[in-house]
């Protein structure tokens, strides 16, 4: 156990963990959400975020013509560049999660085939969408061009804190917040969390399922897909099951602040984007990846529904 | 309006729930379908909402073949359901509730007030409550709700599953008043009930359903004084309050 470099590494591990965490909070919107109205665990939702790294790095390249020798951007050119990243990146892994609910999800649902049959589609889109960007991209790792120099936005005695990461941890909080608001405040997001609480009662409210299932959908999806870009920013590589990792670690994060709830997301994610950050330097970097499977195995068996537990059922999405 | 229920048949998977019945329910009246635990009330008020699928047989409303609406379609078009059991949303508060109880009307906006004072006006109580989650309700506050909830869509119809269920005698009195005030402000029932004294006493007509068939249809106080229904719904001799 090494305290003394946690102690003098505070600051940077905090920062660090905090953008990996509002990472998983944007990524367990999208499981949790879907969950919250379906009771199904959207294993294709990592696939919806890989897809969302490609879609930033094919802008970046083909879009803006970068390549691996192009200096990065500046002022409105690098302002626009970022924005159109984004906006590929939500529209792609929007209209994929919607696209994914609609052939894999709706018609097991109205024939009334049970949670099993839905689980089990679930894996095989997974599989389908990661194996096929596998094929085409022939399992190559493909690095993302800098579009954003990473200058420090401040440093006081070598403690700093970087642009991209900057972006990450404000953007993910506005985002957050906005789609916490959508949900509890506007008439679409209480659909949403009626359908939540019971499909046949909302049924009778006048609400259209579907619509509002398409909905949470498109709406998981948008928020994956921001992820994705700030994922590409932060880290600049991306390959065919990239998703795989992130989806693990967000769903671990959904589940450690209780599956289906909105704001368990928020602190899941960030909990378990600095547990990883302060473990990795506590015990060795060999256990970054193995901390996020340590806390899946001991939420499920200490606190199965949560580190909330039931108090936060109530506000469940 | 006019609902009309034609030799309709319910499964559930093999099991034929309902098994061929009609029912009519004209404008302004209360109907009510008395049966024992099981008897298929529950399924014929979800076939009629849209819930479930009607296998056989046909539903109109208003002239219009409504078979194959969808269950958010009927409530359009002016059909709407209290569930068994309340059904509230638990999560949301009470005033919430009954603004998702007008989720699809196009001119919520203007009527959102009006509609929600009127409940308010029916159930004072709500109105004390109406920041507290609907989950923290008791049983009878929250058959309260669920009433307030379905009248928000302003229903041609609307359809009770046992609104005393589970509640006091004061409650239960209380609540079929309440209907029973519904009704006179001009909406038509369809009531489901195990307590077939008070449901007979306030309905119009009656049907008596029996694993899955209509076994009687009468004026609701003929079946008050039929020796065969008192018998197996409403108790017989001194015990009977009635
Ligand atoms: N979801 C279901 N699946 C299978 N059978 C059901 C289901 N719901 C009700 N039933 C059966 O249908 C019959 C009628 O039930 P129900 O309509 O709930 O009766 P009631 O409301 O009069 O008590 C019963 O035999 C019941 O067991
Ligand atoms: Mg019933």
């Amino acid at each position: 156990m090494n305290f003394a470099v946690v102690g003098s590494q505070f600051f940077p591990l905090l920062i660090n963990g905090l953008a990996l965490g509002f990472i998983y909070v944007l990524v367990s919107v999208g499981y949790t959400m879907v969950y919250g109205v379906l009771r199904l665990i959207n294993f294709a939702n990592s696939e919806i975020f890989m897809l969302g790294t490609f879609a930033t790095s094919i802008v970046s390249t083909t879009v803006f013509k970068f390549n691996i020798d192009s200096h990065p951007s500046h002022g409105m050119k690098l302002l626009l560049v970022l924005l159109c990243c984004l906006l590929a990146s939500m529209v792609t892994s929007a209209v994929v999660a919607v696209l994914v609910e609609l052939i894999a999800y709706r018609r097991l649902r109205t024939k009334g085939a049970n949670r099993l049959g839905s689980l089990i589609s679930a894996i095989g889109t997974s599989i389908v969408l990661s194996e096929g960007v596998r094929i085409l991209t022939h399992s190559i790792p493909v690095a993302s061009p800098r579009v954003l120099s990473k200058f420090y936005v401040f440093k006081i005695h070598g403690v700093g804190l970087r642009i991209d990461q900057m972006l990450t941890i404000v953007f993910g909080f506005i985002l957050f917040f906005a789609v916490d608001r959508f949900v509890t405040k506007t008439r679409l997001g209480k659909a949403i969390r009626a359908v939540s609480m019971s499909e046949e009662n909302s049924r009778l409210m006048g609400i259209n399922l579907n619509r509002v299932i398409s909905l949470t959908f498109l709406i998981g999806g948008l928020v994956t897909g921001a992820a994705a870009f700030m994922y590409m920013t932060v880290y600049e590589q991306t390959v065919f099951n990239v998703g795989f990792n992130i989806g693990i670690a967000a769903f671990t994060a959904a589940v450690l602040g209780g599956i289906g709830n909105l704001r368990g997301a928020f602190y899941g994610g960030l909990a378990l984007g600095l547990a990883e950050e302060f473990f990795s330097v506590l015990l060795g970097s060999q256990w970054k990846e193995i901390t996020v499977f340590v806390v899946l195995v001991l939420v499920l068996l200490l606190r199965p529904n949560g580190l909330f537990g039931e108090a936060v059922q109530q506000t469940r999405v | 309006m006019r609902l009309e229920i034609n030799n309709m048949r319910v499964f559930y998977g093999k099991i034929e729930a309902i098994k061929g019945i009609s029912v009519v329910v004209n404008e302004g009246e209360i109907v009510t379908l008395i049966g024992a635990n099981g008897a298929g009330k529950t399924t014929t008020l979800k076939t009629i909402s849209g819930l479930r699928k009607i296998s056989e047989g046909s539903i109109i409303f208003d002239g219009q073949d409504i078979s194959n609406l969808s269950a958010h379609e009927r409530v359009e078009i002016g059909i709407s359901q209290v569930p068994e059991g309340r059904g509230i949303f638990p999560g949301m508060t009470v005033l919430e509730n009954l603004e998702i109880g007008k989720y699809f009307r196009k001119n919520r906006a203007s009527e959102m007030a009006e509609d929600i004072e009127r409940v308010y006006t029916l159930f004072p109580r709500l109105k004390e409550r109406t920041s507290q989650a609907g989950g923290t309700l008791s049983g009878g506050e929250q058959q309260m709700l669920a009433i307030g909830r379905g009248l928000m869509a302003r229903p041609k119809v609307l359809l009770l599953d046992e609104p005393s269920m589970g509640l006091a005698p004061m409650m239960i009195q209380n609540i079929f008043n309440i209907i029973t005030e519904i009704n006179k402000s001009g909406t038509t029932i369809l009531l489901v009930e195990q307590n077939a004294q008070q449901a007979l006493q306030r309905a119009h007509r009656a049907y008596v359903l029996e694993t899955g068939k209509v076994v009687k249809e009468a004026k609701a106080s003929d079946l008050l004084n039929d020796p065969a229904v008192r018998a197996a719904y409403l108790g017989t001799g001194a015990n009977n309050p009635g």
